[in-house]
């Protein structure tokens, strides 16, 4: 069933397989982004009681989605290479681990600059911000753990366990603006049914969700790119690659 | 799969569940504590599960509806109070609805107005004529997850004015 993920598992095949989808990545992620954010910041509407401020929520939450869908990756990635032990897996996780401090840095910055006009205050402790805070430095942590060990086997499975522990934040992040009262509103686009937005709101914001995650794609394939060059640099077919270029 | 990878997993599926159930009991003898504030009836009435009410001269967060009509600003300072009641769906008020006070000066938060949803800091109090109520120091707004386009709203006749001030009640700040 997995057979066809066998030969991704061979440094060469994947750095080769990265830089194939490269280009295309970007290319869409450019498209994506300009579209939806010239859509977002200059012709949707605004809103009736927050007026222009409301347009933080293109950035703000693309960024705070993805927060949390990197380190859930991260998570599988940790998994895979705890379980089945896959070098790679580990490059994968190291490679993403930064991206995701800072979009998680980009929501919570973001968040901040949104929550002073409309709530009156920068910062309050209630579920949803803490959470968010522990994911940034749960991130901080794995990226530490990541750079602490000269072995970097030992490195990817002291940082594998940590992301594991700290995967359960997850969860909470997503569910505590419904399972105790926070300052943070509810969610509106994931909403099962229909999202609370009209669709003139909604669709700038579809190209900005997709925009950002190619973004993060780009930056993470060219991470994993360097991570695998750093990591087989004894390897003849890297020494080879670089004699080449 | 051959036997250690087997043994592997079932170790990291056990550490998972394991601390899944942890965070989840965690989580769940802390959920009176995780909440940000209290709601009107929980003050009145105390909380649903364990009855847990603030006491007198407590400092609590409160958090609820400004209940229409009930808004009364000094015209020469910058005192407020108004009434709150709790957050439900939908949206209606009845006067048989547990209710608290808020007394707060200063400036309000822009988003601030009837029906909008608050959150109030400060000690709760019991006023002779209004029963129990909170001397606020800080009320912040809480918004909903709704947007709607400017146009939209004003047709179905939803529109936000923030408060104004006068010269004269920005002067009683300063003094």
């Amino acid at each position: 069933m997995w057979k066809w993920l066998h030969p991704y598992a061979n440094p060469e095949v994947s750095y080769h397989f990265t830089n194939k989808l490269l280009p295309w990545l970007s290319a869409l992620a450019a498209i994506f982004l300009s579209i939806g954010l010239v859509w977002a910041l200059l012709f949707a509407p605004a809103d009736y009681q927050q007026g222009h401020s409301f347009r933080i929520f293109y950035i703000h939450v693309p960024a705070a989605s993805l927060s949390m869908g990197i380190y859930f990756a991260m998570a599988v990635a940790a998994f895979s290479s705890l379980v089945w032990q896959l070098k790679l897996a580990d490059a994968s996780a190291a490679a993403m681990a930064p991206v995701g401090a800072s979009f998680t840095a980009i929501a919570l910055i973001t968040g901040a600059a949104w929550g002073k006009p409309m709530w009156g205050t920068w910062w309050i402790w209630d579920a949803r911000l803490t959470s968010e805070l522990i994911l940034l430095f749960l991130y901080l942590g794995v990226i530490a753990l990541h750079n602490a060990f000269e072995d970097k086997n030992l490195a990817g499975k002291a940082a594998g366990i940590l992301t594991l522990v700290g995967v359960i934040n997850i969860p909470i992040i997503k569910y505590s603006v419904d399972w105790w009262n926070t300052l943070h509103q509810g969610s509106t686009v994931s909403k099962l049914g229909k999202p609370s937005m009209s669709l003139d709101m909604l669709w700038p914001f579809i190209f900005c969700f997709i925009g950002f995650s190619l973004l993060v794609g780009v930056i993470i394939c060219l991470r994993f790119r360097n991570e695998i060059l750093a990591r087989n640099s004894i390897r003849p077919w890297v020494r080879e690659l670089v004699k080449n270029n | 799969m051959n036997p250690r990878r087997k043994k592997r997993l079932a170790i990291v599926g056990s550490i998972l569940i394991g601390i899944g159930i942890v965070s989840g009991l965690v989580l769940y003898a802390l959920s009176q504590n995780i909440d940000l504030f209290f709601t009107p009836s929980e003050i009145t009435q105390g909380k649903k599960e364990t009855g847990l009410k603030p006491s007198l001269g407590q400092r609590i967060r409160i958090g609820g509806l400004v209940v229409p009509g009930s808004v009364k600003r000094d015209p020469e300072n910058l005192k407020v109070s108004f009434r709150l009641s709790d957050m439900a769906m939908p949206i209606v008020f009845k006067d048989s609805d547990p209710m608290v006070t808020v007394y707060y000066e200063g400036i309000l938060p822009d988003l601030f107005r009837e029906g909008q949803g608050i959150v109030a800091n400060g000690t709760l109090t019991e006023h002779p004529p209004t029963g129990l109520s909170i001397e606020a120091s800080e009320v912040l707004a809480k918004h909903d997850e709704n947007y709607i386009p400017a146009e939209l709203a004003e047709a179905a006749g939803k529109k936000h004015d923030k408060a104004t001030y006068s010269e004269k009640q920005l002067q009683s700040q300063k003094n």
